[in-house]
C-alpha cells in the first residue's frame, strides 16, 4: 500500500533506532508523552519500545476520545435509545465502554434496544433517510480529526431538511487536554510531545505553538505510521538536547501551519464551545468542547429530547484518571489484567483499543511478566 | 480517532463524492472537507471523508530523510565498531 | 385409471412454508425433489431416518460444526460448500480419513426454494469432489424472522490414520509453526460484502476441503504433533488456543506471514487485523523441527500449499504467550481476541 507500506519498514526502523542511540544522552532520561491514542496503539502494535533507547520513554497521553467520554454520557445515548425508542448510530469504538448498571451499548443492544454500527456520518444520514418516522441519533465523538465530518452530517441534514435527524455531541479539543496535563498541579514530569498527526491536519502546527512557548516543552507532530513516530522521538531528543521548545512537523505530507481552512470553517458554522466540560479522568475542563450553535439546535439530541447529564464517578479501585494523565502506568493500576481486563473492562482506558491499558494488556504485557 | 489512511482518488463523482483505490479495493468517500481533488491525487481518508490531499513531494522527501539518517547513524555505528 | 398426478414441487418460484417441516407429505416432496435429487447416493436413496454405515478399519472420528454465515452467498462460495468443507477439515486435522457426512437444516419461512436449490447443489458438488458423501439428514422449518435464511449444522465421521497422533496438547518447545497459505481471505470476502467495499477483483473465500492436502503432508511427515485450521478468531486464536492446550508459549515473524494485497487493504480500510480474520481453507501445522523441509515440500508439491510457509517456533512459557517479531522489528504479543473483532475507527 502506497505512502502506508514504506513508513513501516523494518530497515528504515533500524536506521532510525540508531540514530536515535546515537543521539540520546546516556546520562539523562527523556520522557516523551505521545498525546493521540492512534500513537498509542501505534507504538504496542509494533513493539516500537523495543527500538527505542533505554532512556528514552513514552508515557500515554489522553489522546483517546473514547477513554475521556465520561459513564454519563454513554448513559444518555443508552436512555436515548431505551426510553426514546431512538435508533441510536455509533462508531464501532463505543460499543463496549462500560456505562452504568452493568450496561454497554452493546449489552443494551442485545437487550433490545436498537443500536446501530456506522463507519461514518453518511451510513447514520442514510438510516434517518430510509426510517423517516424512526428518531436517529448520531453518538458523535472524537477529537478535532472526527469534528468535520460530523459538521457535514449537520449540514447535510439541514439542507435536506431531515427532521428525524440529530446528534449526541462529544466533540472535544486537544489544545484545551495538552493544557490541562501540563498545568495539573501534581503534574508528570514531561519533556516535550507527540504531537497527533490527524487532528493536525485538520487544525494545522500553529494551535500547539503555545504549548511550546508558555510552557517550554517542545512539540514533534508525527504522522500515523510506526516510522513517523520514531522519526518525532528522534527529533524530539534533538530539541531537548539543544534546549530548544519550539513546534516541528516530522509529518510534512499531510500537516501544514494553517491546516485544513475548509474544514475549520465547516466546524466554525456549525458549533461553537461549551464553558466547559467533563472529561473522564480529567475532570471539568473550560473551553474544552463543542455543542451545536443555535441555528442548528433542532439537531441536537440534547434540545431535543430530555435526557438530562447526570454525573457518574468511576470505580474507586480504576486508576483511568491517572493513567490519562501519565501519572501512572497501566501496570501500576491494581486490578490491570486481573479484575480488569478487555473482556471485562472496569474503565474505558481497556475498552478502546487505543487506551493505555488495553494497549498494554493487548500488545506488551509480556514484559512485566518478563521481568 | 485518529485512523487514516492515504489512498488515490480513481474517481470523481456527483456531489462532492469520490472513489478511493488501496491496492485494487475501491470505496466511496466524500471530499466535502477538501478542495481542488483531481484523479491521481492522493488523499487521507477517515470515517469516509477525504481530511487532506497527501503532499507526495513531502512523502518521498521524508522517506529519503529516514534513509539519510539511517545511514550516518548504522555508517557511525560500523566505524566505532572498527576501531581496535 | 388414472395415475396419481402429483404436483412438483416449485423450485424456481416457490418459498419454504411451516409445512415443509412438519414431517408430512410436503416435507418428503420437499427432500424427495430438493435434498435427494442433489445430494443422490446409495444411503440416501434407502429412505431411512439413518444410515447403516460400513464397518470402520480402526479409530474412529467424530466433528461436528454449525455453520450460520451470513449473507449466504459470498465470492468464492456459500453456506453449502463451506458446511461441506468445514467438516471434512475439522475431521482431517484430527489426522483422520472423512467418510461420511450428516447435515441437518433449519430453514426459515418464506426462503426462496430456488435459493435453497442452489445451496444443496453446491453441497452435492462440494461432497462429490471431496469423494465424502451426505449419508443422512434432518429439515426443520422455523417462523420467519428465527433464523437468517438458512443454518445448516453437518457432522462428520472418519478413520484415524495409523501411526498418527495429532493433538492441540503435543507442541513442545523446538517444534515449528507452519502456514499453509496467505491468510484472512474468507473472512474479508464477508466483510466486504457487508461493508459495500468494491473491488477490481473481488476478495474471494478460500473455502476449501483440505483432506487432500493432509493425506499428503502426513504420508510425508506423519509425526506432525498438531493440525488446526484457524477458522473464527484467525491464526491469532489458533495460535492461542494451540500454546494454551500445550502449554507452551510461541514466536512468530510477522514478515513470514502472507497477506494477498486486497486483503491487507481491505483491512486497512476497515480497521481490522488480517490476524484475526476467519480462514476456512488453511491450515497451521506444528512439526517436529526436523521434518519442516519435508513438511513444506508436500504442501508446496499441492494446489492448496502452494504458498505455505515457516512462519515460526514453539518455545517454553509458562505464560503461554503468542509473541510475534513485528515487521519493524519490536516484539508484541498476539494475544486472544477478547470478542468479536469491532473495526476501529481509531
Amino acid at each position: 500500500m502506497k505512502y502506508i507500506d514504506e513508513f513501516r519498514s523494518g530497515e528504515l526502523a533500524a536506521g532510525l533506532a540508531a540514530a536515535m542511540r546515537r543521539d540520546a544522552n546516556p546520562e539523562r532520561e527523556y520522557r516523551f508523552m505521545e498525546f493521540c491514542g492512534g500513537h498509542t496503539h501505534a507504538i504496542s502494535r509494533y513493539g516500537i519500545a523495543d527500538l527505542l533507547p533505554p532512556n528514552v520513554q513514552m508515557i500515554h497521553g489522553p489522546g483517546c476520545p473514547v477513554c475521556v467520554l465520561p459513564i454519563g454520557r454513554i448513559d444518555q445515548a443508552i436512555r436515548l435509545a431505551r426510553e426514546q425508542g431512538a435508533i441510536l448510530a455509533t462508531y464501532g469504538d463505543t460499543l463496549r465502554v462500560p456505562a452504568s448498571q452493568r450496561l454497554t451499548l452493546l449489552r443494551a443492544k442485545a437487550q433490545g434496544a436498537d443500536i446501530r454500527m456506522v463507519y461514518s456520518t453518511s451510513d447514520a444520514l442514510n438510516i434517518a433517510r430510509a426510517n423517516p418516522e424512526r428518531e436517529v441519533v448520531f453518538l458523535a465523538i472524537g477529537f478535532e480529526t472526527t469534528t468535520p465530518p460530523t459538521a457535514v452530517a449537520v449540514l447535510t441534514a439541514a439542507a435536506l431538511n431531515l427532521r428525524n435527524f440529530s446528534i449526541l455531541c462529544n466533540h472535544v479539543l486537544t489544545p484545551a487536554a495538552m493544557h490541562a496535563i501540563l498545568s495539573a498541579p501534581q503534574g508528570v514530569p514531561l519533556d516535550g510531545f507527540v504531537g497527533p498527526a490527524h487532528v493536525s491536519t485538520v487544525i494545522g502546527s500553529a494551535p500547539y505553538e503555545p504549548f511550546a512557548d508558555d510552557y517550554g516543552k517542545p512539540v514533534v507532530i508525527a504522522g500515523f505510521e510506526p516510522l513517523d513516530v520514531m522519526r518525532a522521538v528522534h527529533m524530539l531528543i534533538g530539541q531537548v538536547n539543544d534546549g530548544r521548545a519550539v513546534v516541528e512537523n516530522e509529518f510534512t505530507r499531510a500537516v501544514t501551519r494553517t491546516g485544513n481552512l475548509r474544514a475549520q470553517a465547516l466546524v466554525a458554522e456549525v458549533f461553537e464551545l461549551r464553558e466547559s466540560f467533563e472529561w473522564r479522568g480529567l475532570g471539568t475542563i473550560p473551553a474544552s468542547a463543542l455543542r451545536l450553535r443555535a441555528p442548528f439546535a433542532q439537531f441536537d439530541a440534547e434540545r431535543r429530547f430530555t435526557v438530562p447529564y447526570k454525573a457518574v464517578a468511576d470505580n474507586k479501585a480504576c486508576a483511568c484518571g491517572e493513567i490519562l494523565r501519565g501519572e501512572k502506568r497501566p501496570q501500576d493500576c491494581k486490578i490491570f489484567g486481573t479484575v480488569c481486563t478487555p473482556e471485562n473492562p472496569i474503565g474505558s482506558c481497556m475498552v478502546s483499543s487505543e487506551g493505555a491499558c488495553a494497549a498494554h494488556y493487548t500488545f506488551g504485557r509480556f514484559r512485566e511478566a518478563a521481568a | 480517532m485518529c485512523l487514516a489512511i492515504p489512498a488515490i482518488v480513481v474517481e470523481l463523482r456527483d456531489g462532492d463524492n469520490a472513489v478511493v483505490d488501496l491496492d485494487g479495493v475501491r470505496k466511496e468517500i466524500s471530499l466535502a472537507l477538501v478542495d481542488g481533488i483531481a484523479v491521481g491525487d492522493y488523499v487521507i481518508i477517515h470515517v469516509g471523508f477525504a481530511l487532506q490531499r497527501l503532499n507526495v513531494d513531502e512523502a518521498e522527501r521524508t522517506l529519503s530523510l529516514f534513509r539519510q539518517l539511517g545511514s550516518e547513524a548504522l555508517g557511525a555505528a560500523s566505524t566505532v565498531g572498527a576501531r581496535p | 385409471m388414472k395415475a396419481q398426478y402429483a404436483r412438483p414441487l416449485d423450485v424456481k418460484h416457490g418459498h419454504v412454508d411451516l409445512s415443509h417441516g412438519s414431517g408430512g407429505r410436503a416435507m418428503a416432496q420437499l427432500i424427495e425433489e430438493l435434498f435427494a435429487r442433489e445430494l443422490s447416493n446409495d444411503f440416501l436413496a434407502q429412505g431411512d431416518d439413518g444410515a447403516r454405515l460400513a464397518d470402520p478399519r480402526g479409530r474412529l472420528v467424530m466433528a461436528t460444526d454449525a455453520h450460520v454465515v451470513s449473507p449466504l452467498f459470498f465470492p468464492g462460495g456459500d453456506i453449502g460448500c463451506l458446511s461441506v468443507h468445514g467438516t471434512i477439515n475439522d475431521v482431517a486435522v484430527m489426522g483422520a480419513t472423512p467418510l461420511y457426512l450428516a447435515a441437518s437444516f433449519i430453514l426459515e419461512e418464506g426462503y426462496p426454494l430456488a435459493e435453497l436449490a442452489r445451496i444443496v447443489a453446491s453441497m452435492a458438488r462440494a461432497a462429490r469432489a471431496a469423494r465424502v458423501p451426505v449419508v443422512t439428514g434432518d429439515t426443520k422449518v422455523v417462523e420467519r424472522g428465527k433464523a437468517d435464511g438458512v443454518f445448516i449444522t453437518t457432522t462428520g465421521v472418519g478413520v484415524l490414520r495409523e501411526g498418527i497422533d495429532c493433538s492441540g496438547a503435543r507442541a513442545r518447545p523446538g517444534d515449528a509453526i507452519l502456514l499453509s497459505g496467505t491468510i484472512g481471505e474468507h473472512g474479508m470476502a464477508i466483510m466486504s460484502l457487508r461493508e459495500n467495499l468494491a473491488f477490481d477483483a473481488p476478495i474471494v473465500s478460500d473455502t476449501a476441503a483440505l483432506h487432500e492436502l493432509i493425506g499428503a503432508l502426513l504420508d510425508a511427515v506423519p509425526q506432525l504433533r498438531t493440525m488446526r485450521d484457524p477458522t473464527r478468531g484467525g491464526v491469532a486464536t489458533t495460535l492461542n488456543e494451540i500454546a494454551r492446550q500445550s502449554g507452551v508459549g510461541m514466536l512468530i515473524d510477522e514478515a513470514a506471514i502472507r497477506v494477498l494485497p486486497p486483503v491487507e487493504a481491505a483491512c486497512e480500510l476497515l480497521g481490522l487485523d488480517p490476524l484475526y480474520v476467519a480462514n476456512e481453507g488453511k491450515l497451521i501445522v506444528i512439526c517436529p523441527p526436523e521434518h519442516v523441509d519435508a513438511a513444506l515440500a508436500a504442501l508446496h508439491a499441492h494446489p492448496l500449499g502452494l504458498a505455505a510457509s515457516l512462519i515460526g517456533y514453539v518455545h517454553a512459557d509458562a505464560r503461554h504467550f503468542v509473541q510475534m517479531q513485528t515487521r519493524l522489528g519490536g516484539r508484541r504479543i498476539v494475544d486472544w481476541l477478547s470478542s468479536e473483532q469491532l473495526p476501529r475507527i481509531c
